[in-house]
């Protein structure tokens, strides 16, 4: 024992991961949930939660949200799991345009498909108007509920659409072979094979699509109206015009932690029912569609992925025309990014360039490490670095925004308003898909190989650079493909923590919208579109593949 | 240069569970010391004590009159091929035989020539530029070999390095294996569990289980004389039956039910009446269609095997014993015939009632504890 028990370069990585965590994230917290129960006269009440709970406009939020979000999870499941089905079981003709456009499509920025939506089926959108006229058909309200649902749905979709590919692709064709050889085919297979073989994928899917339409905080600002959710109701509470009260939206945020982490007790509680793990020898033999049912999956499988693809299309087009504020008029030109250009783009891309790049290289380091500390370094202080790590996959953003602000908005450690503090509530948010996929990667790397190395003469560090880097590369890459577009369209928290100085594209496309400004709105939307378009299909065509761990 | 691996008193705990709890055993100077025994038994975790991999909690570890138990395992200059041989996956086949030679600081100008000869010595030097994902599992087996052994080591390393392979390549291989460490002279400590590749490659096996060395011999020595029940029952398959010693005459005699054999051969101080186990290999029973004076035994069932037969019975008490003859021409005996069984007694061996000693002349044992 006297090897591993020794205090050694490891031993400081774990200290320091410590440390950061304590300060960056439980020091924050502990903010939040001291302000929630600490009145201004600096006594403790719990009055913030009885007005929450007693008054149905404020408990309704809560509510609201967690309503929607559990619609939003159901239907996503419900067009991802056939869509995935059809993707991973059928030849499908253009398969890869299949999968590069619903990537583009739940990849975007949050309020971009609810802005579009706006112009397209809102009060005055051009579809709703067009109709109008031309038939005389009422298209019923995109505002409230069902907005929010079909945006979210159509946004979300093909994140359970990814997941589950991973999952079909381990069902081995045998599996198939043997319960057809039971007679149990077709409708009646699907359903207690397939959907069974695939539950704890399905239940991830669930998880990650409930938290990321729990803590949305744009497409219901947009589209919402008298639907109110938490995380707008915190948004006002903390920066609102009119009566912000910060206690308030502390207590809030804590409600919203409770709900989340319930959620995900229940998430976890579910998945252990269906503890296995599987994995294919013989991948499944895709079949050819034929006949209706091959014509059905064809109008399936390109309808959705086209209607959930169409607002950034009408976004890109909506960019070069002419607008006056929020009309729109005939004519195309380039004046919509001449204005951009004097509202701060250059300043809104640098700075997304500089946070994003910048955040990453964080991501990736701390992730590699924290990923050798967890499995090739199993300690109690080591697992508690994970969970700590993994703790803001289900906090909303606009709780760690607030966060951030109560912990570092004051003397010793004044970061508000800096470049700092978003770098600080990037990473923090997005390094969780990173280390899933960089511990992932690492478990399944044997430990002889480093113990080749060693054997071979190098050192424990040259052995952890040299080779366990970049056997991890791979894993690495696919998780941090994902950082980098959620840190680049991020909102919820920045929203919270930006100004002139440090804003972001995302944040100049929102506030162009909250003025009015949609032709501009569509400037900043289109760039951001196309950064990210552009990230995904270089991360796709280097890494040569379909694989997207999330 | 070869090294003599001395070992004294090792001990090895994985917390309060005691893997090894007092191993002696001394490996000689470029010899093919194979540490076999069943899953568990302590003989992957004896190697990589010897690796540095695994921390010693007691005991010393010697490469001559080196004790390296405090070594950092890059510095104890050995060369190891794993069980699913750990090729580095983003590194070409010569990338990976260069690696260690680098991590040593050999000299520029010959780490080529030096990975040129040991691919060419593994037949490996047209495969010099592939990346290992279009190797087989042979070609990565020649691989892990050359790179472990291109760093000139004091001590060759192997757990259980076959036995990923298929059946046919695996005989392949472990020729090459023997041929390349004879011809390389290092001194070479081998894991296994296949009882048959151990005896194929090996000067000396020592049969390890519970992480005791039960005995340490030549596979000659091992098969014929197994020092103790467990070596005879885990080397090759044996009939293993309750009997008792008896002296006629002066003259040690074994009883098996009604039958009575001479064993003339029994060390001195057991020469007296006594309980013992009786372990008949298969091809130690002699088979006889007349009833005779051997034991009575019924055949249950036969299995051709081409070069052999083997034969499934049982004893008037209904005890199962199993025999294999050389197939004969003539017809093979049927289920259901009874038959007589003589026991080859110079060939068969005798343990004390509770099988922990061999109670015969002839048996070499080099464990000292």
């Amino acid at each position: 024992m006297k090897q591993t028990k020794k205090f050694d370069m490891w031993s400081g990585v774990t200290i320091i991961f410590l440390v950061l965590f304590v300060l960056f994230l439980i020091y924050p917290l502990l903010g939040i949930l001291q302000q929630s129960v600490i009145s201004k006269e600096g006594e403790f009440t719990l009055q913030e939660f009885t007005k929450f709970f007693s008054q149905a406009y404020y408990s309704k939020t809560i509510l609201n949200s967690f309503k929607v979000s559990i619609a939003i999870t159901a239907v996503t499941l419900l067009l991802g799991i056939p869509f995935s089905y059809f993707y991973s079981f059928y030849h499908l003709k253009g398969s890869k345009f299949l999968f590069v456009v619903g990537i583009l499509c739940c990849m975007s920025a949050p309020f971009i498909g609810a802005y579009s939506w706006i112009l397209l089926l809102g009060r005055s959108g051009v579809v709703t108007v067009f109709l109008k006229n031309a038939f005389g058909i009422q298209l019923g309200s995109i505002y409230g509920f069902g907005g929010i649902l079909f945006v979210q749905a159509m946004k979300l979709f093909p994140l359970v659409f990814i997941y589950m590919n991973g999952a079909f692709k381990n069902i081995d064709n045998t599996l198939m072979e043997a319960s057809a050889n039971m007679g149990c085919v077709g409708i009646k297979r699907f359903f207690q094979v397939v959907m069974n073989l695939s539950m704890p994928t399905i239940l991830a899917a669930a998880l990650l699509v409930f938290m990321r339409a729990f803590a949305d905080f744009g497409t219901p600002l947009l589209i919402g109206e008298g639907y109110r959710t938490f995380p707008v109701e915190i948004y006002n509470q903390y920066l609102g015009e009119n009566g912000t009260d910060h206690n308030f939206a502390a207590a809030i945020s804590v409600i919203a932690v409770v709900v989340t982490a319930l959620v995900f007790f229940v998430q976890k509680w579910a998945t252990s029912k269906y503890s296995f793990s599987i994995n294919a020898l013989h991948p499944i033999e895709k079949k050819k569609p034929t006949g209706i049912k091959g014509a059905l999956m064809y109008l399936y499988t390109y309808g959705l992925v086209i209607i959930s693809f169409i607002p950034q299309v009408y976004i890109i087009y909506l960019s070069f025309r002419n607008c006056d504020q929020a009309v729109f008029k005939p004519g195309y030109s380039l004046a919509n990014y001449q204005l951009a250009v004097k509202r701060l783009l250059v300043r809104s891309v640098k700075n997304t360039m500089f946070l994003g790049v910048g955040s990453l290289a964080v991501i990736i380091l701390f992730a590699i490490l924290i990923a050798y500390l967890v499995v090739r370094r199993s300690s109690v202080l080591n697992n508690a670095i994970d969970t700590l790590a993994m703790l803001p996959y289900i906090m909303p953003g606009s709780v760690i925004g607030i966060a951030m602000v109560i912990a570092f908005g004051k003397p010793p450690l004044a970061l508000t308003g800096t470049a700092l503090i978003m770098l600080i509530s990037f990473v923090i948010r997005r390094m969780p898909y990173t280390i899933r996929s960089a511990t992932a990667t690492l478990m399944q790397i044997p430990m002889s190989i480093e113990e080749a190395s060693i054997s071979l003469g190098a050192s424990k560090l040259k052995t952890f650079a040299k080779i366990t880097v970049p056997m991890m590369s791979n894993g690495i890459i696919s998780g941090a493909i994902l950082s980098w577009v959620s840190i680049v369209t991020e909102l919820s928290s920045s929203i919270i923590l930006y100004n002139n100085k440090n804003i972001t594209l995302t944040m100049s496309a929102y506030v162009a919208i909250s003025r009015g400004n949609y032709g501009l709105a569509c400037a900043f939307s289109a760039i951001l579109t196309v950064l990210t378009a552009i990230s995904l299909l270089v991360y796709l065509w280097v890494s040569k593949s379909e694989d997207i761990k999330l | 240069m070869s090294v003599t691996i001395t070992v004294t008193h090792a001990l090895k705990k994985f917390g309060d569970a005691t893997i090894i709890p007092d191993l002696n055993v001394k490996i000689k100077e470029g010899e093919f010391f194979t540490l076999l025994g069943p899953s568990g038994c302590g003989k992957t975790t004896l190697l990589r004590m010897i690796a540095g991999f695994n921390s010693i909690e007691g005991g010393d570890f010697f490469f001559n009159d080196r004790r390296i138990n405090d070594l950092d395992p890059a510095k104890r200059n050995i060369g190891m091929v794993f069980q699913n041989y750990a090729i580095f996956p983003h590194l070409t086949v010569r990338k990976n035989v260069e690696f260690g030679l680098k991590n040593k600081h050999f000299p520029k100008e010959q780490i080529g020539p030096q990975a040129d000869k040991f691919l060419k010595l593994m037949q490996i030097d047209q495969l010099a530029d592939r990346m290992p994902d279009r190797l087989s599992g042979g070609q990565q087996q020649r691989v892990a070999l050359a790179r472990a052994l291109c760093i000139q080591p004091d001590v060759l390393l192997m757990d259980e390095p076959l036995s990923n392979l298929d059946a046919k390549l695996r005989v392949e291989m472990r020729t090459v294996i023997k041929q390349i460490q004879h011809s390389v002279g290092i001194t070479t400590v081998y894991v296994t569990h296949d009882q048959e590749e151990a005896m194929a490659v090996s000067d000396r096996v020592a049969v390890m289980n519970a992480g005791v060395i039960q005995h340490i011999g030549t596979p000659k020595d091992i098969y014929q004389r197994p020092a103790n029940i467990f070596v005879s029952t885990f080397i090759g398959r044996s009939n293993v039956h309750k009997g008792r010693l008896v002296m006629k005459d002066g003259v040690p005699h074994l009883k098996l039910e009604d039958y009575t054999a001479a064993v003339p051969h029994v060390l001195p101080e057991f020469r007296q009446e006594q309980e013992i186990t009786i372990s008949i290999r298969p091809e130690e029973f002699l088979m006889d269609r007349q009833p005779g004076r051997g034991l009575k035994a019924i055949v249950d069932d036969c299995v051709f095997l081409g070069l052999n037969t083997h034969y499934f019975m049982h004893l008037t008490d209904g005890t199962q014993v199993e025999s294999i003859q050389e197939s004969t021409i003539d017809s093979v005996i049927a289920p259901g015939t009874e038959i007589s069984l003589t026991i080859n007694t110079e060939k068969v061996n005798l343990f004390t009632a509770d099988g922990s000693r061999n109670i015969l002349e002839g048996v070499r044992n080099d464990c000292e504890g």
